[in-house]
């Protein structure tokens, strides 16, 4: 059975998620303010003669008319980075100010870190952090090629980081755009879902808990936390954020979202939640023509 | 020498052996020293001598630097950073790389040029649109047409109106080498 049938009963418009769940994604770049302007990014794709249209929801973010990102001028110097629409949203949430520490748990390989240090003018720190040492090659690389000189790049398991190393003891901000079961990305790897089991969604969201609880934990009070998937399982979602809202001092709070989507769910397989996840945000494929995912906002309170 | 883990040797340790200079510890970061005078790890560059390289090889203005720290790890591999850490620090990355010292002459990282290259007002080639794709696929070209220093140059070209950097050229023999490293090479239009 195709595991996203589990998810029938939480869109209205089955059809259109199945549908969609089967059309490959567009290919997305979004444009690097450390380098360039979108003004110039386009201008550039025009004397290039690469087709693309804007998204009308972030003018950073560009849909080629066709091939991939990787050879263009204005990619070669850095200005554009191919990133999926919707995982813009969480570095968007968080907010992200010039000057503020900020932790990135799950950084590898760093559409969203880079995206974080665009934001903040590539000043003040973020810290990439990832276990994984392939994945953290390709963060530097990234880094390097979008000229990021904000990011400070560390291994460690997110369930216990430690800041012992830096001149600081708490972030104003953190985010986890945590491991999942990636149930959201079937447009971009048709066979993500061949290996979906429910156990493996109860083992990552034991992670997801962890870590999601150190950055609470490692975040200033009034700071606030992104959590955020690329899964529609609400075991690794409002499961994770209710965790987390029992025990750590924090709350959900609204946040401006630009892309449509749909309230988390407060009821899950028997189980009941904080209705405050109802102020988190699912994105289903068909409602934007992107990937599917998960995003919630809390302030840290204590 | 003690184990490097516990970090209790190399830079931090300094001053109890006076004019004894310390040895590079290639896998942690370290802040470099304001001047030379300040210096207490053999070899290592300090940030005036890496601004005065830049100032004086590419004119790029010692003000462009200001607020970034400069850093050490790997022999001769100097990082810059937009803000301040403690030093020295056992981390796989702290801002991005910007010069390789410790040979005879110093070579500023694709990255950098990239980053920083549109503030240079000397040793900058512009390349036709023919030359400009040559060198992103990472290929050497005659180029008589150069009658400056030898060495490395920023290679630039003209993109959306304004004068952009490519990477970097080695000048040598009437011949523009190109070092754009391997993963950034791409086979680009002629514009």
């Amino acid at each position: 059975m195709n595991p996203l049938e589990r998810y029938a009963s939480l869109v209205e418009d089955r059809e259109a998620f199945f549908d969609a769940c089967e059309r490959p994604l567009p290919s997305v770049v979004r444009v690097n303010t450390i380098r360039s302007t979108p003004d110039r990014a386009r201008q550039a794709l025009d004397e290039e003669g690469v087709g693309y249209e804007e998204a009308d929801w972030n003018p950073q973010l560009l849909r080629l008319d066709e091939r991939g990102p990787g050879t263009s001028w204005p990619y070669f110097h850095g200005w554009l980075h191919g990133q999926e629409e919707v995982s813009a949203l969480p570095a968007i949430a968080l907010d992200p100010q010039p000057g503020e520490k900020v932790w990135d748990s799950c950084a590898a390989p760093g559409s969203k870190t880079t995206q974080l240090s665009a934001m903040m003018d590539d000043c003040g720190v973020v810290v990439g952090n990832d276990n994984n040492l392939g994945r953290l090659s390709a963060l530097r690389h990234n880094a390097e090629r979008l000229g990021v000189t904000n990011l400070v790049v560390t291994k460690q398991d997110g369930r216990n980081f430690s800041l012992k190393p830096f001149g600081f003891d708490e972030f104003d901000r953190a985010i986890v755009d945590a491991p999942c079961s990636c149930e959201g990305t079937i447009r971009k790897n048709p066979d993500t879902l061949d290996q979906w089991t429910l156990d493996h969604v109860h083992s990552v969201a034991a992670i997801q808990k962890g870590i999601l609880s150190r950055a609470i934990q490692a975040t200033k009070p009034g700071g606030t936390v992104v959590y955020s998937t690329c899964t529609f399982a609400p075991e690794e979602n409002e499961a994770v954020v209710d965790h987390a809202l029992e025990t750590e001092d924090c709350e959900v709070v609204e946040f401006d979202n630009p892309l449509e989507s749909r309230p988390g769910v407060a009821e899950w397989e028997g189980d009941e939640y904080d209705p405050s996840v109802e102020k988190t945000h699912r994105i289903y494929p068909h409602l934007n023509d992107t990937g599917g995912f998960y995003c919630a906002k809390l302030e840290v309170t204590a | 020498m003690s184990d490097p883990e516990t970090g209790d040797t190399g830079e931090n340790s300094e001053g109890d052996n006076e004019g004894d200079l310390q040895d590079n510890v290639g896998q942690r970061f370290g802040r470099l020293p304001a001047t030379a005078d300040d210096r207490e790890v053999k070899g290592r560059a300090s940030r005036e001598e890496v601004v005065d390289f830049f100032a004086e090889r590419f004119g790029i203005e010692a003000s462009v630097f200001e607020g970034f720290t400069f850093w050490e790890k790997g022999k001769g591999k100097i990082w810059i950073f937009a803000d301040e850490m403690p030093s020295p620090i056992r981390i796989e990355g702290l801002g991005m790389t910007v010069l390789r010292t410790r040979q005879e002459h110093w070579k500023p990282t694709h990255s950098a040029v990239e980053r920083f290259g549109r503030h240079a007002t000397k040793n900058v080639v512009d390349l036709t649109p023919e030359q400009a794709a040559t060198f992103a696929r990472g290929e050497d070209q005659d180029f008589p047409e150069w009658d400056g220093d030898w060495g490395y140059l920023i290679a630039a070209h003209e993109l959306a109106g304004e004068r952009e950097p490519i990477g970097v050229g080695l000048y040598v023999y009437d011949e523009l080498r190109s070092t754009v490293p391997k993963g950034n090479q791409e086979a680009l239009s002629v514009l």
